[in-house]
């Protein structure tokens, strides 16, 4: 299937490669090719292996078996620095500048061009670095400092050091994860850019739309085997899902249909000064309520004043028909409110607890016996939870910083359903999980709605606000501005909301 | 990295398998702090004279009475990525008050509610400025370390007290013990108030909540912990028993002085870091600083029997100070990087 036609030679091609760490076999016999002017697309479950390739390829790794193939011929990269001589540049998801340098310093960090007695020449530095800002069609001067650049910019910036260098080969590690859609829009169109000028690009992203967007091929990872390399041309997002997971997700979006009940999370009129205002909603039990917008509307903004993290100026909270104490977390809590916030590793979990005891962590009061914290109860607590969300670990007793994204998100779920909850507030719920986890997560939802839970889920991502929620409601700059019900919900008029286009027409 | 072929969904657990290497390491520590503390009670009683004897270890102990008692709440307060540094002149305005209050007339019993409340008082001075007006710990307590010394001056002035009642100063003196014991009461106080601390930290609620604040506050907020309520009870407990240090600093001396316990709180740090408890937080065992404590204490009485110098004794406690906070982070780094060769990526932490 790889073998395509007699095309140009590769710039850079893997060709058998295996890697073990001890008895863990990372990569098994994997193959790849990049071609000059082609965007790739390397799609696979976290743990597929698709790290250990990039680090492959970069010379991070050196493989245990097989080759890597420069431009036809076998090379072996000593160390990073082998690989970028070669050509090949690697931008990580969130790069790591020098923040008091200028963009153009940053660029030549290292290996300014010198004029004589040694001195930088300044001017050139600008220059050089102006005119491969214009080869990107970037605005970005080079005289900013990097401070303050967003991560997009700050992307831009490694992919203009990796121009300085000549590259032929960018490596992406999705970097869109951090983007906004526009930033994402230009990110891309840099990327074409450089297709154009015959680089190869290997693309790496958990979102199926952007990888149909960008790549002209894709190589399918499986726990370590490579599964497919092809052109994306004639593929649908099933049959990636499919290569990637290894059987039919039978459906990304399982919504089941759901009996609502009475109101269980009632906000009147909440509003946090130049955050968000006079912000009223509804929700039922039963009822899966996407609370959808821009990064940056106020959304999660809402959800924590909602909770009692941030307070709230204005405006009350009702649970079950009783009004919240404003700014207490812990008596939200106590009425069966739960919320698993956006940032999982800040806010989420304390990364270096154990899975018990970090789901022990919002039962404090529970796995007691006798008023001491009993290890026994807490470790069931944890089990029990464990065991309905399929967790995968070893130990209970590990750090939660050793588990993978998806089951980090897991364990935060099941932190928050082990207080059994009335309404559950789900803040970017499957952001940086999986496909295969992501949809256990959906199931998990719908599941939980159907027995009677109340869920607002806040989502940037369309198609899981689409397939999932009963209602929409949408922000736009910190008022809600539409309610959108499940039957006329489509990507086109949440966007034509969050973007204010038809705020009086939706209101 | 746990999508590792060999992972079960169901626990599975591996013989042998490898423990979280923190957890591991911070039993290490705590261990190799005890073996320490045996070793120095063996060197000490192989090599010097007169060292085992009940009426020295009764003198021993009874002289760390106040570093250890502080060295308590000093504890759960580092635990939760806290700190304070006024508890030695806290100690001070405890004793001054005392002297200041005795001289005026007022009877014991009066005076230790007030020198205690005043401890309290102190305390939420602390806890205010750190939970209301968000400033670090660090730097308020080093303000409120000159604050209260300060104020334990300006009531006792430079004078010293001594005329307290024979009844109350043989109650803190090494040579009354409980009987059948070497224990003085002030030792015995302070076991008791150990046992209750390791329980608090180790067993309840609140325990497992500090150790989740000083790891990751904002994760520990959001898990609806009152993350506040908790650091201010924190800075109050403190401030209480700085006081009753005081209270018993005065009377083990029979002097109330100003300037009593000055530099004390060097010391409670460095017994509780030295005890492998976390300077940022979130790790430790009260065991590993009760061991820290008793190791300085046995390790100066030892240098003070051999008449070693006390710059010499200043000297060595501060080298092993710098010890307990280097030799914990080189050992993580070695376990980590042999972890990180044995295992590394074991099919790639990918994102």
């Amino acid at each position: 299937m790889n073998q395509s036609a007699p095309d140009p030679v590769p710039v850079l091609a893997l060709k058998g490669v295996s890697k073990s760490f001890g008895a863990v076999r990372a990569l098994q016999d994997v193959s790849l090719m990049l071609l000059p002017g082609e965007a790739h697309a390397l799609a696979g479950e976290n743990g597929a292996g698709k790290s250990t390739l990039i680090k492959a390829l970069a010379g991070v790794h050196r493989p245990d078996g097989g080759e890597v193939l420069l431009d036809g011929e076998p090379v072996v990269f000593h160390g990073p620095a082998d690989a970028r001589d070669a050509g090949i540049a690697v931008i990580y998801q969130e790069p790591t500048l020098f923040p008091d340098l200028s963009v153009a310093e940053n660029i030549f960090m290292g290996r300014q061009p010198r004029r004589s007695l040694g001195r930088i020449d300044r001017k050139a530095v600008h220059d050089t670095t102006a005119a491969l800002m214009r080869r990107l069609g970037v605005d970005l001067a080079p005289d900013r400092p990097a401070r303050g650049l967003s991560i997009a910019d700050q992307q831009i910036v490694e992919i203009a050091k990796a121009l300085s260098f000549d590259a032929r080969v960018l490596i992406m590690d999705e970097p869109t994860a951090a983007l906004t859609g526009s930033e994402t829009s230009r990110l891309f169109s840099v990327v074409r850019t450089l297709r154009s000028e015959g680089a190869a690009v290997l693309f790496i992203s958990h979102r199926l739309d952007e990888i149909f967007a960008l790549c002209q091929r894709v190589t399918t990872l499986r726990d370590g085997r490579w599964i497919s390399s092809e052109p994306l041309e004639g593929l649908t997002e099933d049959d990636l899902v499919r290569r990637m997971v290894g059987r039919d997700l039978d459906d990304l979006y399982p919504k089941q249909d759901a009996e609502v009940g009475e109101v269980a999370l009632s906000v009147h009129r909440l509003t946090r000064e130049g955050v968000f205002r006079d912000v009223s909603f509804d929700v039922r039990r039963g009822e899966i309520v996407a609370l959808a917008g821009l990064v940056g509307a106020g959304r999660t903004e809402v959800a924590q004043a909602v909770f009692g993290v941030d307070r709230a100026d204005a405006g009350e909270v009702k649970v079950a028909g009783t009004v919240l104490r404003p700014g207490s977390p812990t008596a939200a809590m106590d009425a069966g409110l739960a919320l698993v916030p956006e940032d999982r590793r800040q806010r989420g979990l304390v990364m270096d607890m154990s899975i018990e005891r970090n789901i022990g962590l919002t039962g404090l009061g529970e796995v007691r016996r006798r008023g001491l914290v009993s290890r026994a109860l807490e470790h069931d607590r944890a089990a029990d939870w464990a065991v309905r969300l399929q967790l995968k670990y070893s130990r209970l007793a590990d750090t939660v910083g050793v588990l993978s994204g998806g089951n980090q998100q897991k364990v935060v779920l099941a932190k928050w359903l082990a207080t059994g909850p009335a309404v559950l507030i789900v803040d970017e719920p499957t952001r940086g999980i999986d496909v295969g986890t992501k949809a256990e997560v959906h199931r998990l939802l719908s599941s939980l709605a159907a027995d009677g839970l109340a869920v607002l889920m806040i989502s940037s991502d369309l198609p899981e606000v689409i397939g999932m929620a009963d209602r929409v409601l949408v922000m736009h700059e910190g008022r809600l501005v539409a309610e959108i019900p499940r039957g006329s919900a489509t990507e086109e008029s949440v966007m034509a909301a969050a973007t204010g286009r038809s705020e009086r027409a939706a209101a | 990295m746990t999508t590792a072929p060999d992972t079960k969904t169901a626990p599975a657990p591996r013989a042998g398998g490898n423990p979280s290497p923190v957890r591991s390491l911070a039993l290490r520590w705590d261990t190799a702090v005890g073996v320490l503390l045996v070793a120095v009670l063996v060197v000490g009683l192989g090599s010097t004279e007169g060292f085992g004897s009940a009426e020295n270890l009764a003198f021993a102990f009874n002289d760390i009475a106040e570093v250890a008692v502080i060295a308590l709440p000093m504890t759960l307060l580092v635990v939760a990525g806290q700190v304070d540094l006024s508890v030695a002149s806290m100690l001070g305005l405890g004793s001054a008050l005392t002297g200041a209050l005795w001289e005026a007339g007022w009877a014991f019993e009066m005076i230790v509610p007030v020198v205690l409340l005043a401890g309290v008082a102190g305390g939420l001075l602390n806890g205010w400025l750190v939970t209301k007006v968000g400033l670090p710990s660090l730097a308020v307590t080093i303000g409120t370390l000159a604050l209260y010394r300060g104020l334990a001056s300006v009531a006792l002035g430079s004078d010293a007290v001594t005329d307290f009642p024979q009844v109350y100063a043989d109650w803190a003196v090494d040579t009354t013990t409980v009987p059948g014991t070497f224990l003085t009461y002030p030792v015995l106080l302070f076991v008791i108030l150990a046992a209750v601390t390791a329980v608090v930290l180790h067993a309840t609620g609140l325990g497992r909540a500090l150790f989740a604040i000083g790891a990751q506050e904002e994760a520990a907020y959001f898990a609806g912990i009152r993350v506040k309520r908790i650091k201010l009870l924190l800075f109050v407990v403190t401030g209480l028993f700085s006081a009753f240090a005081g209270v018993v600093f005065t009377l083990r001396y029979g002097s109330a002085r100003a300037d009593n316990g000055l530099g004390f709180e060097m010391l409670v740090i460095a017994s509780v870091l030295l005890g492998g408890v976390d300077f940022d937080g979130g790790k430790g065992t009260l065991f590993g600083a009760v061991a820290g404590v008793l190791l300085i204490g046995l390790l100066r009485n030892l240098l003070t029997l051999n008449d070693i110098a006390n710059e010499v004794q200043v000297i060595v406690t501060g080298l092993l100070l710098v010890a307990s906070v280097l030799t914990p982070r080189v050992i993580a780094t070695v376990v980590e990087r042999r972890h990180r060769r044995a295992a590394n990526a074991p099919a790639s932490p990918s994102s």
